[in-house]
């Protein structure tokens, strides 16, 4: 399932640490990528096989890291709003319902045509800027309903 | 107050090491490799910093813990998982002046003789380990990381490693145990990092913050920096403002400033003129909260921790008069609930028990004795678990209770809210 390129990144990785194990987190990260947003189940036994452990080992980080999406296939654009405090006192419940509205779909749902996933999250340390979301690997902050649905026909 | 840790802030291309060397970037260094490794522990000592991490341990300290033998192999790691709600000090440090963090790290492998270190930075700080990535890259071209580095025969190796999602990675030994390729679950102390550490090799565990304090101390002198800010808690703090200010940013103050000062001098006052301030969380929202009337509290380890609270990470968080207290205590609460790593069972079955009080009583169905069920529930948690995310979340609750108990008791009674 790896590419070449992917390769050729793991081998980087394994040169970092003293033994394979350590490089669990940055391997499952490349999965992700390259399946492009989640990872499934043969994926681990491949990976499992790479760094010498046991695939339930495998799962077992997978599943203890919240931003793996672990058989949880996510839309192109991953939207993930901050619901924690500093986001929540400037009005981010209001944005989460405009977002669902305009989605049309509810928070952990995924729009039918594959584009949108919308999840929440908790605080993604920009509290200064707040309300705020990120979309893939990307900040948006300072954000109201205006700014939003720029954002989202920007993306459509 | 000159800016120490912020300086570089809003410089153009201020996260490149043209830039950087350009306003004397890497000559605490270039200082440092001039002295025997244990006089830079000693300087690092009498200059007073404490950890900028939240629990205020003197830094100095804890690197001359670090045995001495030179054949056993140590380490340094950063800890950069920035995850405290409230908290965006070490991103705002990373993203644009990385290389203070850089040079910082350098010295303090120097001092302990660690010939490698890892920075653990939060998966979701994508933009900030592409910066760090290419200034690591830049500090090995110029010769300050690598092989003999500026001719000083001290070696030193630095990667990154990223985290994937779990705040719990940034209590110590469960950042060690995530780099080692486990899931982050705190482990038994002791062994003290410092002794049996990563691969359980001896090991510094230090904050961006508290790093980034480095170049400076050792390029200026120790006297210099303890010069700045109360005797005990002397330095340069960054704090992170959000809520309802005018102006919420990052502020590097001395250490001492009040809620008051910071609040209206620095921030512009009250976000909605006409609605004052109801409470603060002075460090993070594992700190409990303070009320309108203690405003005038210094910012600073030892008189937050006579109010009862803490200085914790310096994340202030503003609320005015219209915040209900309920409804906070339920989003603090959940959050905790949420990144509790399963290992105790007071913290991983109690935190979702309060959310489940929490959310009953927020949403109009609290029966009556549910905020002395809460009470009890925080006594049969606090100080029962491996790690202090347990106790964050009762400390919060706490906060709370303490000084809107009236409030809880009003959503149980009435079944609705008393401010909104």
């Amino acid at each position: 399932m790896f590419s070449d390129k992917a390769k050729e990144e793991i081998r980087q990785v394994f040169k970092k640490y003293p033994n394979k194990r350590s490089a669990v987190m940055d391997v499952l990260r490349i999965a992700q990528r390259e399946r492009g947003g989640h990872i499934e189940k043969e994926d681990m036994e491949e990976i499992a096989r790479l760094l010498g452990m046991q695939t339930v080992d495998v799962n077992a980080q997978a599943a203890f890291y919240t931003m793996y999406n672990v058989e949880k296939p996510v839309g192109k654009h991953h939207i993930q709003v901050c619901r924690n405090i500093s986001c929540s006192l400037l009005g981010a419940e209001n944005l989460i319902k405009h977002m669902e509205k305009e989605l049309n779909i509810k928070v952990g749902e995924t729009t039918p045509d594959k584009k949108f996933t919308l999840s929440t999250v908790e605080c993604l340390g920009s509290c200064g800027t707040a309300p705020m979301m990120q979309i893939n690997d990307d900040y948006y902050e300072n954000l109201s309903a205006e700014k939003i649905d720029k954002i989202l026909k920007d993306l459509k | 107050m000159e800016k120490i840790l912020l300086k570089n802030l809003g410089r153009p291309e201020s996260h490149t090491i043209g830039s950087y060397l350009g306003t004397g970037g890497y000559n605490g260094l270039k200082e440092a490799l001039k002295h025997a490794p244990e006089s830079i522990i000693q300087m690092v000592k009498d200059s007073g910093l404490r950890g900028r991490g939240g629990a205020g341990f003197s830094t100095g300290l804890k690197w001359s813990f670090i045995p001495k033998d030179p054949t056993v192999q140590k380490y340094l790691c950063c800890n950069a998982d920035e995850g405290e709600p409230g908290t965006y000090k070490d991103r705002g440090i990373m993203e644009n002046d990385p290389h203070l963090l850089i040079e910082g790290m350098i010295i303090a492998g120097f001092a302990i003789g660690a010939s490698v270190s890892y920075i653990y930075i939060r998966g979701e700080f994508v933009f900030g380990t592409r910066r760090l990535e290419a200034a690591i890259k830049e500090a090995y071209e110029k010769g300050f990381l690598g092989n003999n580095i500026l001719g000083s025969g001290f070696s030193h190796d630095m990667y990154i490693h990223r985290g994937f999602g779990a705040y719990i990675c940034g209590e110590e030994t469960a950042l060690l145990e995530s780099i080692e390729g486990y899931r982050g679950q705190p482990r038994k102390k002791p062994p003290f990092p410092a002794l049996s550490g990563l691969y359980g090799k001896p090991t510094v565990i230090n904050n961006v913050e508290t790093l980034s304090c480095i170049p400076g101390i050792i390029e200026k002198g120790p006297k210099w920096f303890s010069s700045i800010g109360p005797e005990k808690s002397p330095g340069p703090k960054i704090f992170c403002v959000s809520g309802h200010v005018k102006k919420p940013g990052l502020y590097e103050l001395p250490l001492g400033t009040t809620m008051r000062e910071l609040i209206f001098s620095h921030c512009g006052g009250m976000l909605n003129d006409g609605k004052g301030v109801k409470a603060v969380i002075p460090g993070g929202v594992s700190a409990p909260m303070l009320n309108a009337h203690e405003l005038d509290t210094p910012m600073d380890f030892d008189s937050l921790a006579a109010k009862g609270s803490m200085l914790g990470s310096g994340a202030v968080i503003v609320m005015d008069e219209s915040t209900c207290m309920v409804k906070t205590a339920l989003i603090i609460n959940r959050f905790f609930s949420h990144e509790s790593c399963g290992k105790c069972t007071p913290c991983r079955d109690g935190t979702p028990w309060l959310t489940n009080i929490l959310k009953r009583i927020e949403y109009g169905n609290g029966r009556s004795g549910d905020v002395e069920l809460l009470e009890s529930l925080c006594t049969n948690i606090f100080g029962r678990t491996f790690c202090p995310l347990g106790d964050g979340a009762v400390m919060a609750l706490r906060g709370a209770l303490k000084n809107f108990r009236d409030e809880f008791q009003y959503h149980v009674d009435h079944k609705k809210c008393m401010v909104s």
